[in-house]
């Protein structure tokens, strides 16, 4: 899908949900998945006469974020109501931040596939509440929706890039970093699939070579990547289609269902709301001083940049596993445990970015999900490494573990899988196997030197069949040319 | 008993020469016989009342209860009261059962105070003469011809008519104030964050104060010594110290510097309340207190800049009144929309409906700074006037109200006449400052109040001020007819 003499300029708003334990501006708490309206309190709800107290680590949190772009931080910072009418807003305003946000312009240098590296600009990050949510489906149906306030009030940041992204893959190592980033310092948790990061991509286009920018519009609420990429393709299309055929773009604002894959329109400009911002009178400007900004910085968890070129240097991991493993917090946390287990941590990488990481992606999981623990993962790990079972049977034991059987010590014990490495018992293995098959030993007499080589696997297929896995494969290997050998 | 000062209540009570249950069934046999002719009250809470008058009987038989340990008060129907409806004079909140306490009720509650019931008042607390209450008006005690003014004027019209001894209120530009000069008793409204707002109903959130309503300026100190507190569930409440506003009440207050504002001297005055007032600051001339002339130039545009930055903060706190979780919701909605605009529409009375339209407007892309942008400029002004004046006086004093109370219907059709009426209250709303009004005379058989307005938290001192002048008068002590 090319589009020559067009270019594409992609800005992304970031919504990141902040991991404290209550609500921006109540005592409720922010936990996931509880049953409907039971973490709404009177705040939370709007009931008449109740105020909003700011949660001093929301802030903390936000301050955060900043330091780790190297943003300019809003020393006062103000909150604004933003005023709408919607049963998910039961206040009738949403309490943000617009003239005063509390992080200004910093910087996010994103990696490509290719090794280039691109620098994307941070217009601001703002804190604000995140609303309610609406529920059109199961039980409300036939004119009637059902309102959860559960998340109401849950704090956000919303991140608001430069339009500095010219492609779905620099939109997307953007919103992968940025994930990396807030992980990696303890602000979010990160669960994309439960909301706690979410995309708004800002797309236009324009002929190439020029500078002026085209009419962009926004697709709202993205929630993966590949929604994100899959938006993107489709808007950027959509609208070069429609430009060659004479039509102007209109700004407005549209909706992606990732699951239908259907693009819509949701409202344009002139139907935006008139928000009507004031500032909040509730709320006293947010002050932070030098002291708790020094405080921050100085107790700032490590940033993925730091960890990858640590990862390198401490485990000699390479380039690409770093970038791989050391960009995620909770992968890079997963890492360092099992690699201290394990002993070897190049082959600790290779199994978490190989079987571990499929079969997570299989069931949908993150790794701080993970069925089986670092701790089991290095212990797997070591019994491969100090050559107890072969890389065939690890995948048993990993199976195993997935399966909630225990240790990889407890497993190999269990099955029977230890590999046999004694030569004295693999020796008598490969002579028995050799006498019980004097045909295939006399084949393999009669064949010329490149036969040979071919024929050997036949023999090594009984051996390991005969010591039911468990025989060392590479000292089969030597000793079965070896008895060979002498035959001839 | 009903004539006696909640400070002498407090004495009988402590030395038994009544208890409070006593006390609490005399206020409510006179509430059930005469709040008929005055309808002051939304709600009686006789059997709360009677319990608690009991429980505050047992703490002051174990002794070391405090203060206001079964004295019975009134609240007005913007706090909202666990368990019992708390209305706000609205139609829309007609059906309204709060599940927590306003922490001013709460300060109450703690201290045993007695609750009688709540008070009626303009809806929303918006309004100069109580006609706005979806309760329908309060009469005024002095004249039932006449308004009590508001928005708190179920509370002062009770005080008055001698229904409890002392009431809460709530003043946005004037709601404490002009009532309690109406009704011929004694209102303060304190600094901006003096008094917490939890639980008080929003109206405008950067101009609402709760504060006290009693008939003595000693009465008043009482109740604000159990009202001010700091509380961390409001976050423009100030942590500074509460004093006790009772121990200063007998100082001296000669040397005090009053000054006197032209402006508020000038055209709309009514001359016989003019003369009252003079009068009364020429009581404090003879008390050793000098009467400086000074200037608060902005005056004029104080009515402006309040009726454009009150009903832009009320069209957004309103919002919340939409039918989906609680008060009024209007039958059968065929869909969201209906919903929101059939229930607003039926649940809000005119001048409610009249101020989010006002409030709207003024925050609208293009005209906010036009109008709420030059009326934050205009509020700047105004806390500068006062800033300068402060430099010169230790008080300020004044007409709390033009006129005395006016004829129920008279500025009926024209609400700049009726927002005329708060032209000597609302500067100090916008500039955050305590004011008070002081009952100082009588023109026409109907009361007229003075007003003295002092420095941030210098609530202490403005008691001690009136308590001085109440020393020297009778007009605090004055009753409508057939009441005493």
């Amino acid at each position: 899908m090319s589009h020559s003499g067009w270019e594409t300029v992609i800005g992304l708003e970031v919504h990141v949900q902040l991991a404290t334990k209550t609500k921006i501006f109540s005592g409720a708490s922010t936990a996931f998945g509880a049953e409907a309206n039971t973490q709404a309190c009177a705040i939370d709800l709007a009931m008449p006469g109740t105020l909003p107290v700011l949660n001093k680590q929301a802030v903390h949190y936000a301050v955060m974020f900043g330091l780790a772009i190297d943003a300019e931080i809003g020393k006062e910072s103000a909150f604004e109501r933003k005023n709408y009418f919607y049963p998910d807003s039961p206040k009738g305003y949403q309490t943000t931040q617009l003239e005063k946000p509390i992080v200004g312009r910093g910087n996010v240098e994103i990696t490509l596939a290719d090794g280039r590296t691109k620098n994307v600009r941070i217009h601001h990050a703002h804190l604000e509440e995140d609303a309610g949510k609406s529920l059109h489906e199961g039980d409300f149906r036939h004119g009637v929706s059902g309102i959860d306030l559960n998340r109401a009030g849950t704090p956000l940041i919303e991140i608001v890039s430069e339009p500095d992204m010219s492609n779905a893959e620099e939109a997307i190592a953007f919103a992968k970093r940025l994930h990396s980033i807030v992980t990696s310092i303890g602000i979010c948790d990160g669960e994309m699939s439960q909301g706690s990061m979410r995309f708004d991509v800002n797309v236009s286009v324009r002929p190439t070579g020029t500078t002026e920018l085209g009419t962009r519009t926004e697709t709202k609420n993205l929630n993966s990547y590949k929604f994100m990429e899959e938006a993107i393709a489709k808007e950027v299309e959509r609208q070069i289609d429609l430009i060659e055929d004479g039509g102007i773009i209109k700004q407005e604002t549209r909706l992606y269902n990732g699951d239908t894959k259907v693009a819509r329109s949701m409202r344009s400009k002139e139907e935006a709301n008139d928000y009507r911002y004031f500032p909040c009178p509730d709320l006293l400007p947010v002050i932070v001083s030098d002291e708790t900004i020094a405080e921050l910085r100085r107790n700032l968890p490590e940033l993925p940049d730091a960890r990858q070129a640590r990862f390198i240097e401490q485990y000699g991991l390479s380039h690409y596993d770093a970038g791989v493993i050391g960009s995620d917090a909770a992968m890079a946390a997963f890492f360092e445990i099992a690699a201290e287990k394990s002993g070897n941590a190049k082959l600790t990488a290779n199994w978490i970015m190989g079987e571990l990481a499929a079969r997570l992606n299989s069931q949908d999981l993150s790794i701080s999900k993970s069925p089986v623990s670092a701790e089991q993962l290095g212990g797997l790990v070591a019994r491969i490494a100090d050559d107890s079972i072969s890389g065939k049977m690890a995948k048993q034991v990993f199976e195993g573990m997935w399966a909630g059987e225990g240790s990889a010590d407890e497993i190999i014990e269990a099955r029977g899988l230890k590999q046999v490495s004694d030569s004295g018992a693999l020796e008598q293995m490969v002579v028995d196997v050799l006498t019980a098959n004097q045909a295939m030993v006399d084949d393999y007499i009669s064949s010329d030197e490149a036969k040979r080589k071919k024929k050997l696997g036949g023999f090594m297929g009984k051996i390991m069949q005969a010591s039911k896995g468990q025989a060392n494969p590479q000292q089969v290997n030597q000793i079965l040319a070896q008895k060979l050998n002498e035959l001839l | 008993m009903h004539n006696l000062t909640i400070a002498e209540l407090v004495t009988g009570l402590q030395s038994k020469e009544f208890s409070s249950v006593e006390l609490t069934q005399h206020f409510l046999a006179r509430i059930a016989k005469l709040d008929a002719n005055y309808n002051a009250l939304i709600t009686v809470t006789a059997d709360q009342a009677l319990k608690a008058a009991a429980a505050a009987d047992e703490r002051l038989a174990a002794g070391n209860a405090p203060a206001l340990c079964g004295v019975p008060i009134l609240h007005k129907d913007i706090f909202c009261t666990n368990g019992v409806r708390t209305s706000c004079g609205s139609k829309m909140l007609d059906n309204f059962i709060p599940p927590y306490n306003a922490t001013v009720v709460e300060n109450f509650e703690q201290a045993g105070a007695v609750v009688l019931g709540k008070t009626n008042m303009d809806e929303f607390a918006m309004g100069s003469s109580n006609e706005t209450s979806f309760y329908g008006p309060v009469k005024n005690p002095w004249a039932s011809d006449s308004v009590p003014g508001g928005s708190s004027g179920g509370s002062a019209a009770a005080v008055a008519a001698r229904l409890a001894p002392g009431a809460t209120a709530t003043d946005t530009g004037g709601s404490i104030r002009q009532p309690a000069a109406l009704c011929g008793i004694t209102g303060l409204k304190p600094t901006y964050g003096r008094v917490s707002r939890w639980g008080m109903i929003a109206f405008a959130s950067s101009l609402d104060q709760g504060g006290p309503m009693a008939r003595t300026a000693e009465d008043c100190a009482l109740l604000l010594n159990c009202m001010a507190s700091y509380d961390d569930k409001d976050s423009t409440c100030i942590d500074r110290e509460v004093p006790d506003y009772s121990a200063t009440l007998g100082d001296s207050i000669k040397g005090l510097k009053i000054g006197v504002p032209s402006e508020y001297f000038s055209e709309g005055l009514d001359p016989d309340t003019e003369k009252t007032v003079r009068t009364a600051l020429a009581e404090y001339e003879a008390q050793g207190a000098e009467l400086v002339e000074i200037s608060l130039p902005n005056t004029g545009l104080s009515v402006p800049a309040y009726y454009v930055i009150a009903p832009a903060e009320a069209s957004t706190n309103l919002t919340r009144f939409d039918g989906v979780r609680y008060g009024y919701r209007c039958e059968d909605p065929k869909d969201l929309n209906d919903l929101y605009t059939r229930t607003r529409a039926e649940g809000f009375g005119d001048e409610v409906k009249h101020r989010i339209l006002i409030g709207t407007y003024c925050l609208s892309a293009g005209y906010y700074d036009a109008y709420y942008g030059k009326a934050q400029q205009v509020r700047q002004l105004i806390q500068q006037d006062f800033e300068k004046a402060f430099e010169q006086v230790d008080v300020i004093m004044g007409p709390t109200t033009p006129s005395p109370a006016f004829k129920f219907g008279s500025k009926g059709d024209d609400p700049v006449a009726m927002y005329l009426e708060d032209i000597y209250t609302v500067a100090t709303n916008l500039a955050g400052l305590p004011g008070m009004s002081v009952p100082c005379g009588m023109v026409d058989n109907k009361p007229v109040g003075l007003q003295i307005i002092g420095n941030y938290f210098d609530e202490a001192r403005m008691l001690n001020i009136a308590h001085q002048y109440q020393q020297a008068t009778k007009w605090h002590s004055l009753a409508p007819e057939g009441i005493a």
